[in-house]
């Protein structure tokens, strides 16, 4: 086979795959709240409820795609695509193996930062179409922590850069090979967790959908499969802060006898199950905690992150 | 009876030998008539210039007296306004009677004097028809803006069958709906600030984070709220109306609903109030049990409140784990009465069963069980760095602001007074039980939230206690007014037979009175005063429920705050929405 042919199936498995991951999220989401809260969770469609997913897909897909005669129609129907298209490009840069991956760019972090910056303008212009004063709110407050954790994200990767010396995520993980970056880099670590959880909007950060506060926050009005974008696209997000977790600060595909995929996506797991444990321990900020915690305390501590690390690489040379 | 004289004399000192008339009631409480031109200055007296001042105003009501047969020695009163106060420092009450003349009478507002008047007063109007002049805002308040009547007086029908059949045509469904436009001049609200247009946000009825049929109208400024004002009735079912329908007897089940957390602890407000009434005094072993199933429905409603505030604040765990701790409780009410969330199970006279084969084996079960889980709930919600953020420093209130508005129990507690009728005025043999009562000081909503926490550990103690010292005898007494009555002899002589039969058919015959009782309920204090004109219904029922108080408050303490503290004070207050409503 050419290159182009087997990059064009490459394309295609990952995208089944990233596709099939975020659909299983939801059971798997589901299954494990349920165990952490002393009840059951799906377990009537297939064995374990292994096809609520399929039968969740079916109910998705069938039900009235409605959009609200008040809305501001083509904003409001190209807003949930955003978020998946943003995610789903994201994608494009992880390299899962050493041979797979979709496009090796020298600049892979910053296209992943920027596709973040991008996929706020979903949640906030799905606010701002719907016309209502709820999803106002949400987009509101969803840009408003976009401000917040977007700073001291792209800070708290800077250590990483320093120690690859690279923006491309395979020379970041080949550096990893004596050591896996959450250890020099802990700080950095911890710092861009939180960053990934304020940027997949989940508990604590999920203000802008805020359930208790705000009905369904942004997505109030979306029904169907275009709330069903949204809904998938929440589980890439995690799936991608995950993999990128598992790339950026425990070595990638690196590990020991299996497959290196394997171990890619062992590790990824591992941070999605951390992901669902967070969400059912902790309650929400309010939203100008979440600011002057971003601000105040996480800015500033990615800053000196930066700096200490800079010093000990001049130091070490 | 001295207390009663002594404040009399108090009065009559201030305003002179013949003003007032003093009338005798079957709860101890001193109730007094003044007339309608001095009422007010009566009221400011009382609260602000008495030495040890009722600073409460705990209940405020009315009562249509045309129909009323015993009556003697009241001055002549065609609609009656009672209020009721409370003094902490003399641990009194008082009641104040007005009496109004004429169909649609009316009289001066005391808004002014107790801000929290003001839903009371509106109450009135809404359910009697009684105008009071200077109130600022004077509309319905549980009926609908379009109801036509009001529906306590005697010449309103109870029953939808004495209203003709309901058809609702389009013309008319648009008609109600168009009512309820929110118009923010009529509440005094301002449309915007200098700079700014407001955004009013329509906040419920249906919302997930109202706990129920509750709508807020918020006046937003961003996200911060600089006015809002409450719309309640929703879940408005007439329960004072259904009390002059029912016999004293059947009224028991419909207690329940009212705090429908609460289960019991409606039912025991009630027939101790009817005991009262009757001069039951119900045996030691009912009273007793009683006050173990209370303490349980106090620890089911503590634990959906746990449960829910946490959910209000994005936690979503805890609530599972609470729910089925609370299901370990139903289990042993269902054991022990049948029923779950609302078993009617108190009795004029005592409870409808003895406690069955075994049942001291699942509550030490549970007195086991439960400690280990409220330390890990401690863990969980009360410790937890963002659960501190979200509520500590939010919804506070001072002391003096909680009595101005008649907060009682824990949210009363929370701002560091002990007040709890358990040991204040103790009832049902709570004096003979040790239990501490929890304060806090900041009367935020970190410290409502302590509060409650500590009183699940109290009211299991008092459990424990139950258990180990349960007396023996009878689970009802032996008095005649006793619903159902006792059966042993009903089978052997014809007269017991006919006493049975009557009491089961008809209901008892209560003789006439009045008496109040109030209770240390799941959210404060939840009193029956309870009017008997010799019949087998009440001639009046008069509910006074904690959680109507507590909401009227919250637009005063969410100024200036966000949506997510709304909701988290919303949560910290615990009130249910048939309990305002009733």
């Amino acid at each position: 086979m050419n290159e182009p042919e087997q990059s064009i199936i490459l394309l295609y498995l990952i995208l089944v795959g990233v596709l099939l991951t975020a659909a299983g999220l939801i059971w798997l989401e589901r299954r494990l709240l349920g165990l952490w809260q002393d009840r059951y969770g799906p377990n009537r469609a297939g064995r374990f409820g292994s096809l609520q997913v399929a039968a969740d897909m079916i109910k998705i897909f069938t039900k009235e795609d409605w959009i609200p005669p008040f809305a501001d129609k083509p904003v409001f129907v190209i807003a949930p695509a955003i978020i998946v298209i943003t995610t789903l490009l994201s994608f494009a840069v992880i390299p899962f193996a050493p041979e797979i991956e979709i496009v090796n760019l020298n600049i892979g972090l910053l296209f992943f930062l920027a596709m973040s910056s991008l996929s706020v303008y979903s949640v906030a212009l799905a606010g701002w179409a719907s016309n209502n004063k709820y999803s106002l709110l949400g987009g509101l407050r969803a840009a408003a922590q976009m401000l917040g954790y977007e700073v001291f994200m792209g800070l708290s990767l800077a250590g990483v850069i320093m120690l690859a010396g690279s923006f491309n995520l395979r020379e970041i993980v080949e550096a990893q090979r004596n050591v896996w970056f959450f250890i020099p880099q802990f700080p950095g670590f911890v710092i861009f967790v939180i960053a990934g959880l304020a940027e997949t909007r989940r508990i604590p950060f999920d203000l802008p959908e805020a359930e208790n506060e705000l009905i369904a926050g942004f997505h109030t009005e979306y029904s169907g499969m275009k709330f069903g974008m949204f809904f998938v696209g929440e589980y890439m997000g995690v799936t991608l802060i995950s993999a990128l977790i598992a790339t950026l600060f425990f070595g990638g595909w690196m590990g020991p006898l299996l497959p290196p995929l394997c171990w890619m996506i062992i590790k990824t797991f591992i941070f999605i199950c951390g992901f669902i444990l967070v969400r059912a321990s902790l309650p929400r900020l309010r939203y100008d905690q979440l600011l002057s915690f971003g601000w105040k305390l996480m800015l500033p501590l990615a800053l000196l992150n930066v700096v200490v690390t800079g010093a000990i690489i001049l130091a070490a040379s | 009876m001295d207390q009663n004289t002594d404040i009399l004399q108090e009065l009559r000192l201030k305003f002179g030998e013949l003003t007032f008339t003093p009338q005798v009631t079957l709860d101890n409480v001193p109730t007094i008539w003044a007339p309608q031109e001095k009422v007010c200055d009566v009221l400011r007296f009382l609260k602000n210039e008495i030495p040890s001042p009722y600073r409460m105003l705990y209940d405020m009501t009315a009562i249509d007296e045309r129909l009323r047969i015993h009556k003697a020695g009241h001055p002549n009163s065609d609609f009656t306004i009672v209020y009721h106060l409370l003094s902490f420092e003399r641990n009194a009450d008082i009641r104040i009677k007005t009496p109004l003349t004429g169909e649609n009478p009316s009289l001066g507002s005391i808004v002014d004097i107790w801000q929290s008047a003001n839903w009371y007063e509106r109450e009135i109007w809404d359910l009697f028809g009684i105008r009071f002049e200077g109130h600022p805002h004077l509309r319905r308040i549980l009926m609908p803006p379009t109801w036509e009547g009001h529906p306590l007086r005697k010449e309103h029908p109870a029953r939808a069958t004495e209203l003709g059949p309901f058809e609702l045509p389009e013309d008319k469904a648009e008609f109600l709906e168009n009512a309820l436009q929110f118009h923010p001049e009529e509440w005094g609200m301002k449309l915007g600030a200098e700079d700014t247009d407001f955004m009013f946000l329509n906040l419920g009825p249906q919302h997930p984070g109202t706990h129920g049929l509750l709508r807020i109208i918020l006046a937003l400024d961003g996200e911060e709220i600089a006015d809002s004002a409450l719309d309640i009735g929703y879940h408005h079912r007439g329960a004072e109306k259904m009390g002059e329908r029912q016999s004293w007897h059947t009224f028991i089940p419909y207690t329940d609903r009212i705090d429908y957390l609460g289960g019991v602890m409606n039912n025991f407000a009630y027939v101790q109030a009817v005991e009262a009434l009757a001069g039951i005094n119900a045996p030691e072993k009912a009273q007793m049990i009683r006050i173990m199933m209370a303490e349980f429905f106090r620890i089911a409603s503590h634990l959906v409140w746990y449960g829910t505030f946490a959910q209000d604040l994005g936690a979503m765990s805890p609530v599972f784990y609470m729910f089925n701790d609370r299901e370990r409780v139903f289990d042993i009410v269902s054991a022990i009465t049948g029923g779950r969330m609302h078993p009617a199970w108190f009795r004029i006279g005592g409870v409808s069963q003895d406690l069955p084969k075994g049942w001291d084996t699942l509550v030490k079960e549970f007195i086991d069980y439960f400690p280990a889980r409220l330390a890990e709930y401690d863990k969980l919600v009360m410790q937890n760095r963002i659960f501190k953020a979200r509520t500590q420093g939010v919804g506070a209130y001072s002391l003096d602001e909680a009595i101005d508005w008649g907060v009682t129990g824990p949210g009363l507690r929370a701002c560091g007074l002990d007040w709890d009728f358990r040991k204040k005025r103790p009832y049902s043999g709570y004096d003979q039980i040790e239990f501490d009562v929890p304060t806090a000081q900041k009367g935020d909503s970190y410290d409502r939230a302590v509060v409650r926490v500590e009183e699940l550990r109290q009211s299991l103690r008092i459990i424990e206690q139950c258990v180990k010292n349960m007396p023996a005898g009878p689970y009802k007494s032996d008095h005649p007014l006793t619903t159902p009555p006792r059966k042993e002899r009903t089978m052997k002589d014809i007269e017991t037979l006919i006493t049975h039969f009557l009491s089961v058919s008809w209901g008892p015959v209560i003789p006439p009175g009045e008496a109040c009782f109030r209770i240390e309920a799941t959210k404060g204090a939840n009193s029956y005063y309870l009017i008997s004109d010799g019949n087998t219904m009440a001639y009046r029922v008069r509910i006074r429920t904690p959680s109507f108080a507590h909401l009227q408050m919250i637009p005063s303490i969410t100024k200036g705050l966000t949506i997510a503290d709304l909701i988290a004070i919303l949560g910290s207050v615990d009130y249910v929405l048939a309990d305002v409503d009733r």
